[in-house]
């Protein structure tokens, strides 16, 4: 009876998780969306405690104890974490689903090894087990790895010949691991845990070369494999909301990590060999040779008060100095003016899709004035002042004019259209991509120097002056 | 093997149907969109709780309590913290009035 009760409960869980997954791909509805995914979980989890044979009463008080105290650290993180951290708390909560799938295939091995003591263990599950440990380890590790990449605890790494460990590394694995299934050698703990450290090694590994600014991408990716690892138990314990909630987020998952990519107009494998910063010799002889034109706060003040129609471009450099409360308070200053203001969002601006959307949003600006890249370049020919703050890459004219550049085909804003072009930047370093943006040394473009934090607010002072 | 197909059979289906459902689900998603959606599917394959739930349920030694106690710790981290930091950035998308 109790059994029955339960799957009737998966079922109501699983259809949540895609109706909350539709709701989430729509603006108006994300928010519902997200809830009601989590209801599902939560009936699901619920229904998994108190309905599920063969749970023993004595170890309530461990499951019980670990979800408050996963509950409790789970909401403060996610509550305490600043907008510009987000993209590294969504990686260290992957890893966290990554390294507990790692961990129900340790136990789910053991438990094996005991049920089937000195006999072959069956090929099925161990198949199962052992894609679990394998794809959970990668995850857990590269998901770890990502994190501390994003949060600047760890830089980017490439050993020369990269690629070739990796494949040799990935190669090993699979052998090893189908050996230990196939042919069942009698050590086999000594193979599992091999396998275990190899897989970890290699997450580290596969993470580590890949440049900071195609981290979304590789987030997006680990996300996908979790997924995977997590549906690995649909099977292991015949249960079907953890396979749809696991293969969903596999599927989905690959298919955004692929949207994504699109919209930065490179290929996946482009991004996993990660020669995106690499090949910095292309482009830095043509640019150098022009003169950039300095422009202090006070006369881009004047610039900005007799424009009417102004753009802000916001990029890294805003989030990384904190300024969208300033950007924003400039921004009413100017509207109070009677000056039209729009910020222009280039889909990879800053570290994440979408990251400058939340950022601004969070400071409170109006959800109408983030227009999207589509939408805003027709305007820029009629705009009279665009303000540059903290972005390089998105406006840099390489990616339309220049097929040797790294960044060539990449969508870019067409800030070049307008009146004049004032870039907000603390040092004449290349962006991300690692090479130089000719934008800077245009007749039309003035050079503001300085944090982005600082140099607003200066500017509004300056402008409140006039 | 052949044996653990037949035995699987439905659950094949079932894995096949959803990463149809899965590529189906995301098309044409606004690129505003894109680090939340993946922030609430992060927050679904938590789902991996369910069996750090069961493991745990059924631990009979020390090391598969120690080990099963870390994963439903790990895994509601996964689903609490997910979802949470999910709701927070998507209520930075509410239109003001």
């Amino acid at each position: 009876m109790n059994n029955h009760i339960l799957q009737i409960i998966y079922l109501i869980g699983s259809l949540s998780f895609i109706v909350g997954l539709k709701m989430l791909s729509k603006p108006n509805t994300a928010r519902k969306g997200n809830l009601v995914a989590a209801f599902g979980m939560a009936i699901a989890i619920i229904g998994t405690i108190f309905l599920y044979e063969g749970i023993k009463s004595s170890n309530y008080i461990w499951i019980f104890g670990g979800l408050i105290i996963g509950s409790i650290l789970g909401t403060v993180s996610a509550k305490k974490v600043k907008m510009t951290q987000m993209p590294e708390m969504v990686s260290l909560f992957n890893g966290m689903g990554g390294a507990c799938a790692m961990l129900i295939s340790a136990v789910e091995f053991n438990h094996l090894k005991h049920k089937y003591l000195n006999e072959a263990l069956p090929q099925g599950q161990m198949i199962i087990i052992m894609l679990g440990l394998i794809i959970g380890s990668i995850s857990f590790v590269g998901s770890i790895v990502a994190w501390g990449k994003l949060s600047g605890r760890l830089g980017d790494k490439t050993l020369g010949i990269q690629q070739v460990i990796n494949i040799g590394l990935l190669t090993l694995i699979l052998g090893l691991a189908a050996y230990m299934i196939f042919w069942s050698p009698s050590e086999n703990d000594l193979y599992f845990y091999s396998i275990w450290a190899i897989s970890a090694l290699y997450g580290v590994l596969f993470v580590m070369p890949i440049g900071g600014a195609d981290m979304p991408v590789v987030i997006s990716l680990l996300n996908s494999f979790t997924g995977v690892a997590a549906a690995m138990g649909g099977f292991l314990y015949d249960n079907k909301v953890m396979l749809v909630g696991g293969i969903l987020v596999g599927s989905a998952g690959t298919i955004l990590t692929v949207v994504m990519c699109k919209a930065m107009n490179r290929s996946l494998t482009n991004v996993l060999i990660g020669n995106f910063g690499g090949n910095n010799n292309a482009n830095t002889t043509t640019a150098a040779g022009g003169t950039i034109r300095e422009i202090n706060t006070g006369d881009t003040a004047i610039l900005l008060k007799y424009a009417s129609k102004v753009i802000i471009v916001p990029g890294y450099g805003l989030a990384v100095a904190q300024a969208q409360h300033v950007c924003h308070e400039l921004e009413e200053l100017l509207e109070n003016e009677g000056i039209n203001v729009k910020y222009a969002i280039h889909p990879v601006a800053g570290r994440m899709p979408g990251h400058m959307n939340v950022l601004l949003a969070e400071s409170n600006v109006s959800y109408d004035k983030l227009i999207e890249m589509e939408n805003i370049n027709p305007e820029f020919a009629t705009t009279d002042v665009v303000l540059v703050v903290g972005a390089n890459d998105v406006v840099n004219p390489a990616a339309k004019t220049d097929p040797s550049s790294p960044i060539y085909g990449m969508p870019i804003l067409d800030v070049e259209n307008a009146k004049s072009i004032i870039v907000m930047k603390r040092s004449m370093k290349a962006g991300y991509a690692g090479i130089e943006n000719e934008l800077f040394y245009q007749p039309k473009t003035s050079m503001l120097f300085g944090d982005a934090k600082n140099t607003l607010t200066k500017l509004i002072a300056e402008v409140k002056t006039l | 093997m052949l044996e653990f197909i037949n035995s699987n059979i439905e659950i094949i289906y079932l894995l096949l149907l959803m990463i149809f459902v899965g590529i189906e689900l995301i098309e044409k998603v606004p690129s505003v969109l894109h680090t939340p959606l993946m922030s609430g599917a992060n927050a679904i394959h938590g789902v991996v709780i369910i069996g750090a739930i069961i493991i745990m349920g059924q631990a009979e030694n020390t090391l598969a309590t120690i080990l099963g106690f870390i994963a439903v710790v790990l895994g509601t981290l996964n689903v609490v913290g997910g979802f949470v930091v999910t709701d927070r950035m998507l209520e930075m998308f509410k239109k003001k009035k």
